[in-house]
């Protein structure tokens, strides 16, 4: 059990050439708790991966420091870093059993056949493989497979972290419910420290207690996924959680309001800015009502989707989503109004804390 | 009841023509030949399966068998593991790869009958480089059959070994990178990823490899007529060449077929025992599972 430090990490891929060095990891200084279960959220080629690789050993960072319990392992190669990861793929030896394949790891790190015994015993009806402990694993399905190598992630009891890399990609909708349920709770009575990397907010969110975003090689906020739900630090947070995401309209400040062409929306408190940032106001669809007065908007699309309803509009030439509850009215001459405790004001898209001051 | 038709045979036809012509015709004329007796006239005289007994029953034609049998055995012994261990330090990337691969194939290149013709002046204890410098430890490929032999077998190692080598390199670089690192996070020894990642997924290309290394030093021929112009050792290929009677050579053809596709079957068979195994989703299917 460790906590993990990543400082200043930057990497890019291949050789260093002329020009603009694309960076697949820009700048991250994270920190993994001892114990704490993480998810590393974004889309596709945001680095989450590459990160994960970084930590693991697999990949060495072209800049910055990973340190497990204060001790720089940057240098040190993955077997002597005692980190256990899952991939996105199934890899499994083939022609081991699936209760050797378990085994291997232990075995490779010279454990006493005891303890191996019921360690794999233990992982085994963990995940629910007992029926096919016997079988030569080349014959196995694909989420079957996918199985054995979480096994094999595991399987080790005195690793620093355990990172998984979106492993339940190849599995079944349903057998996924069940499995990520189960590696929650592993993780819970354990306290391992494991971190998660998924481009799917529901995964992210219902297995992390902190939850990394990332995008284009770098962290844009961590938080709890109340945080990132209600105070989204950056405007692609706000747009890449939630369904549907944040609305984002260009707006300026007036004192302890944003103004939106001629209207105005309330904040909490003054804003106080620095040099000429672009201002973007945020609003989840959550919090826009629509009302009998407030900024006309004219009603463009309305998705039923059970408890509520979606309703897609136009205003001042932006459009804004909102969500109704099931039953509320839609008035006949729809205004919108911005409930004051959701907006957010986003600097060079980067959220505003709003301090101090009441509004007047 | 149900009309019947039988003009859908006629869909086969063109495929029979062609089997025909690419194996039945050229192989049933050698059949035919095996049962008869050619006379210096022409005339052909039906001989039932004389020629085969008398092919079986030759102590040379045994002879020549055992002798190509064991030369397939040493040659499989030394190219495959060669090949791997070679195509296992061979480079994955940079300016070494177009070069290893271009080496590689050179001695691939080459003309057979001009590899024998390399080999038997490389050989020679006149002028050769390896027979002058040999001929001090008493080698002479031309005098003694086991110096002949252990010439061929050199040959054939230097001409083909780089055949195993690019099929097991191709093997290895098609294995996908999630799987040595998840040995390196396994904490596999250099060992174990060949023995649990690398041997496992280089099986199909070995088959392949040791079918094709197989089916060709078991026909070896221009080499040993080049080197050693049908003198000892004596192989089926060429004792089959110094045959005279036709119906016999035919005999010998046809045996000589039947065993080296009796053999590839057999190692085929062997190699791939495991593919067909099915999975557990059509057991737990089948079982009701």
């Amino acid at each position: 059990m460790a906590r993990l430090d990543l400082s200043n990490i930057r990497h890019i891929y291949g050789p260093p050439g002329e020009g603009e060095p694309q960076y697949a990891l820009r700048h991250v200084n994270q920190a993994f708790e001892h114990g704490g279960a993480y998810a590393l959220l974004g889309p596709s080629g945001c680095g989450k991966t590459t990160l994960l690789n970084i930590i693991s050993g697999l990949v060495h960072p072209s800049e910055g420091r990973v340190r497990i319990d204060g001790v720089d392992v940057t240098d040190k190669p993955t077997e002597k870093r005692n980190i256990a990861q899952v991939f996105q793929f199934p890899v499994i030896y083939d022609t081991m059993t699936v209760r050797e394949n378990l085994e291997f790891p232990l075995r490779n790190r010279g454990v006493a056949a005891a303890q191996i015994k019921r360690r794999v015993d233990e992982v085994i009806e963990m995940i629910g493989l007992g029926a096919l402990a016997r079988r030569r694993a080349r014959g196995l399905s694909a989420d079957e497979k996918q199985k054995v190598s979480l096994g094999r992630g595991l399987v080790r009891e005195d690793v620093s972290a355990i990172l998984f890399d979106e492993p339940l990609t190849v599995i079944d909708p349903e057998v996924k419910w069940t499995l990520r349920t189960q590696l929650r709770e592993l993780q819970r009575r354990s306290g391992m420290t494991m971190i998660y990397v998924t481009h799917d907010q529901t995964e992210a969110l219902t297995f992390a207690s902190g939850v990394v975003v990332m995008h284009e090689g770098q962290v844009l906020q961590v938080g709890s996924p109340k945080d990132l739900f209600e105070k989204p630090a950056h405007t692609f947070v706000g747009y890449f959680i939630g369904s549907p995401g944040m609305n984002v309209l260009p707006t300026k400040v007036d004192g302890a309001a944003l103004r939106i062409g001629e209207y105005f929306a309330p904040l909490t408190s003054e804003p106080r800015l620095r040099g000429n940032p672009k201002l973007e106001l945020g609003i989840r669809p959550e919090f826009v009502r629509l009302a009998a007065e407030g900024i006309p908007a004219t009603i463009e699309r309305i998705e039923d989707i059970g408890r509520h309803r979606i309703v897609r509009t136009r205003m001042l030439g932006h459009s804004v989503t909102a969500l109704l509850q099931e039953h509320e009215p839609i008035p006949a001459d729809p205004h919108l109004y911005f409930e004051p405790e959701g907006v957010h004001l986003y600097a060079d898209s980067w959220r505003v804390e709003l301090s101090g001051k009441p509004a007047p | 009841m149900k009309p019947v038709n039988h003009k859908a045979w006629f869909l086969v036809a063109p495929v029979l023509l062609l089997v025909a012509i690419s194996a039945i015709i050229p192989l049933m004329t050698v059949v035919n030949y095996s049962v008869q007796y050619v006379g210096s006239t022409g005339k052909f005289a039906w001989v039932g399966d004389e020629w085969y007994r008398e092919v079986l029953h030759s102590e040379k034609f045994w002879n020549a068998l055992w002798r190509n049998l064991v030369f397939s055995g040493v040659i499989l012994a030394i190219q495959i593991p060669l090949g791997v261990l070679i195509a296992l330090n061979m480079p994955r990337k940079g300016w070494g790869v177009p070069v290893c691969l271009v080496l590689m194939a050179l001695p691939l290149l080459i003309p057979w009958y001009v590899v024998g013709m390399i080999w038997q002046m490389f050989g020679r204890v006149d002028i050769g480089l390896m027979g002058v410098m040999l001929r001090d430890f008493g080698y002479n490929y031309e005098g003694d059959p086991m110096d002949a032999w252990f010439t061929l077998i050199l040959m054939d190692v230097w001409h083909w070994t780089s055949l195993v080598a690019l099929l097991a390199y191709a093997g290895l670089v098609s294995i996908p990178d999630a799987y040595y690192q998840a040995a390196r996070i396994d904490g596999a020894s250099k060992w174990a990823v060949f023995r649990f990642i690398q041997l496992p997924r280089l099986g199909r290309v070995l088959t392949i490899a040791i079918l094709l290394r197989f089916m060709d030093s078991f026909m070896i021929f221009t080499e040993p007529f080049a080197v050693i112009a049908g003198g000892d050792p004596v192989f089926l290929s060429t004792e089959l060449k110094q045959t005279v009677e036709l119906g016999k050579k035919a005999a010998m053809s046809i045996i000589y077929f039947l065993i080296i596709l009796a053999v590839s079957w057999v190692f085929y068979a062997v190699m791939t025992r495991n593919d067909g195994e099915p999975t557990s989703a059509d057991k737990a299917r089948g079982g009701g599972a």
